[in-house]
């Protein structure tokens, strides 16, 4: 027997598969290079040839969003992946070692909450010069306070189960009790904040890539393109609607998906929701 | 109570102090040369040892912290390299456009998500409830800036009615106001999404109370049950995703204002980095970070003014 699975976690799966299916895809194959310029062709409707048509340079619009997914799906990843892997074994360390450690862990992971993700892009923008790179490590030390306090608290609650006063008796390090009994039981939730994440990380990518401070040109990124399209909004007004769909279609789909792990994983939680 | 008020003042003060810190850190220690950041490549040495006197780079970096807090302190916030003006006066110049779109956005998305919420709860599990929160979850998912720009293309493209951008000036107050109309709304509209779903289930958490029923058998509206019982019982989770709102909605501003070309704060900081002013720039990031912290403080004393369970509690 199969359990039915929520309405939000199919749709979500299916918006990610989408995206991620696009960004993979672009990686060895897309319908015209991103950037290959047809000045001749520029302001192309929609064809067999150009399926979304191209944009003020002639550029296919489809390579271009395609390659675009790629570029967010990395800044994505490489991002959440670093702040959810410093972040968790921060919160590792805290609920093992309690005390002053946690208080000083705690305590600067409630100065993370004090900047704003694309504030605290925009200061390092600002100071190192503007690159995607400094977009992934903004968005990376962001997360880190919030994997901290989500591994943190469902880590102190593994450390009062018996298993784990089990594992101690049995002369345990604190190391590997943290390592072979918590970490794998802390695994849902700080899944569940990864995926709620990305869908941030997508956002803030793109809005930092629109005011500049992202991707350079000539990288693809959907930010950049809005940004472009701004300026052609009277000539082009279709440039500034695809890649908006795009950012959605993702940010939607890492929402979700999001949501519905979290109901899953928590069904106190989803009760609580649809009460 | 005022040992947790004390509390909570010691432990604002103390997050802004190293708030302060960090920017002062990521803005002057890291990145090396800060002569050479705002010169460029292609300066000479002696203009950039030049520029490092005027700013006093070759102090001791404490000693220059000091100066920088100890100033700002006292409302200086330096000389701006790019304007040649004090920072404070181009912030007074510009923080009165910044607040009004903050302030009125932030109107704005309370109305709609009470409302929306509110509504929400009321047609809990029909039509209604699924429509708003279908939107709600797709309002989470539109970046504020390209639904500015959608709603530029509808209203100042397509229709007409409303400028697509710029700003005259206070000294024509109804110009004023309707080009701050579309940034607004676009802030408003994505914020309030969050908002109404917490609002939705914080509103049915109560609405489930016996005195909820108890005002419904007395024969209440069910609108005054909603706004007058249920609502003021719903408030501690609102107001703190008001609070965190509020922040969101200030950084918001930062990329609205550069979507509508509106000579705030936020330009002023784009500005600020292309022109490679720094003393501006760390002015203006200290400030935003500090209306953040202020705004997550103000939630915390709140919660005591709203819930006076709390306030027993933390006697």
């Amino acid at each position: 027997m199969t359990a039915r699975l929520p309405a939000n976690i199919l749709i979500g799966a299916v918006l990610v598969a989408l995206v991620a299916g696009a960004a993979v895809l672009s990686a060895v194959w897309t319908p015209y290079p991103y950037a290959a310029i047809d000045v001749a062709n520029k302001f192309a409707a929609p064809s067999a040839t150009h399926w979304l048509g191209t944009d003020q340079l002639g550029r296919d619009l489809v390579s271009q969003l395609m390659a675009a997914a790629g570029n967010s799906m990395t800044v994505a990843v490489v991002a959440v992946g670093i702040g959810c892997s410093v972040g968790t074994v921060l919160g590792l360390l805290a609920a093992a070692r309690g005390g002053w450690v946690e208080e000083i862990i705690m305590r600067l992971s409630d100065l993370g909450f004090a900047f704003p993700a694309l504030l605290f892009a925009i200061m390092l923008a600002a100071a190192f010069g503007p690159s995607l790179s400094m977009v992934v490590i903004a968005i990376a030390f962001i997360n880190i306070p919030t994997f901290a306090r989500v591994s943190r608290a469902a880590a102190n609650q593994i450390w009062r189960r018996e298993y784990v006063f089990a594992a101690r008796a049995a002369g345990m390090s604190s190391f590997a009790i943290s390592r072979d009994h918590v970490l794998p039981n802390i695994a849902a939730p700080v899944i569940v904040q990864a995926t709620i994440e990305f869908a941030v990380a997508i956002l803030v990518e793109a809005a930092l890539s629109y005011l500049g401070l992202g991707a350079q040109p000539p990288a693809p990124s959907w930010g950049r393109m809005l940004a472009e399209a701004q300026t052609l909004m009277y000539l082009a007004p279709q440039l500034a609607i695809w890649p908006g769909m795009c950012i959605v279609t993702a940010v939607l789909g890492f929402g979700l998906l999001g949501d519905g792990l979290r109901d899953i994983s928590d069904p106190r939680l989803a009760r609580q929701r649809s009460a | 109570m005022s040992y947790f008020l004390a509390r909570r003042i010691a432990g604002f003060l103390l997050t802004l102090f190293v708030v302060s810190i960090v920017v002062f850190a990521v803005m002057n220690v890291l990145p090396g040369d800060p002569a050479l950041t705002i010169l460029g490549l292609d300066s000479t040495e002696e203009a950039r040892a030049a520029l490092r006197g005027r700013l006093g780079l070759d102090e001791p970096v404490v000693q220059r912290y000091l100066a920088w807090i100890g100033g700002a302190l006292h409302g200086d916030l330096g000389q701006s390299y790019s304007f040649d003006v004090p920072v404070s006066g181009l912030i007074a110049e510009r923080l009165p456009l910044t607040l009004s779109l903050a302030v009125s956005g932030m109107a704005l998305t309370i109305g709609l998500a009470l409302t929306m919420g509110l509504t929400a709860a009321a047609r809990h599990g029909r039509a209604g409830d699924w429509a708003i929160m279908l939107l709600s979850q797709l309002g989470i998912a539109v970046p504020a800036f390209w639904l500015s720009m959608l709603l530029v293309l509808l209203f100042a493209v397509k229709l007409r009615w409303l400028p697509p951008g710029g700003f005259p000036g206070w000294g024509d107050p109804v110009a004023a106001a309707r080009s701050l109309v579309l940034p607004t709304v676009a802030l408003a509209l994505v914020q309030s999404a969050v908002l109404a779903r917490v609002t939705r289930s914080a509103a049915l958490e109560v609405m489930r109370q016996d005195f909820v029923r108890t005002a419904r058998a007395t024969g209440f509206a069910p609108r005054h049950v909603l706004w007058r019982h249920v609502l003021p019982n719903a408030l501690v989770p609102i107001v703190t995703i008001v609070g965190l709102q509020f922040a969101g909605l200030v950084t918001g501003t930062i990329v609205i204002e550069n979507v509508f070309y509106l000579p705030g704060l936020g330009r002023l900081l784009f500005q600020s980095i292309a022109n490679r002013d720094l003393i501006t720039v760390q002015a203006l990031v200290m400030l935003f970070a500090a209306i953040v912290v202020t705004a997550n403080f103000l939630v915390d004393i709140a919660y005591v003014v709203i819930d006076p369970r709390l306030r027993a509690q933390r006697a």
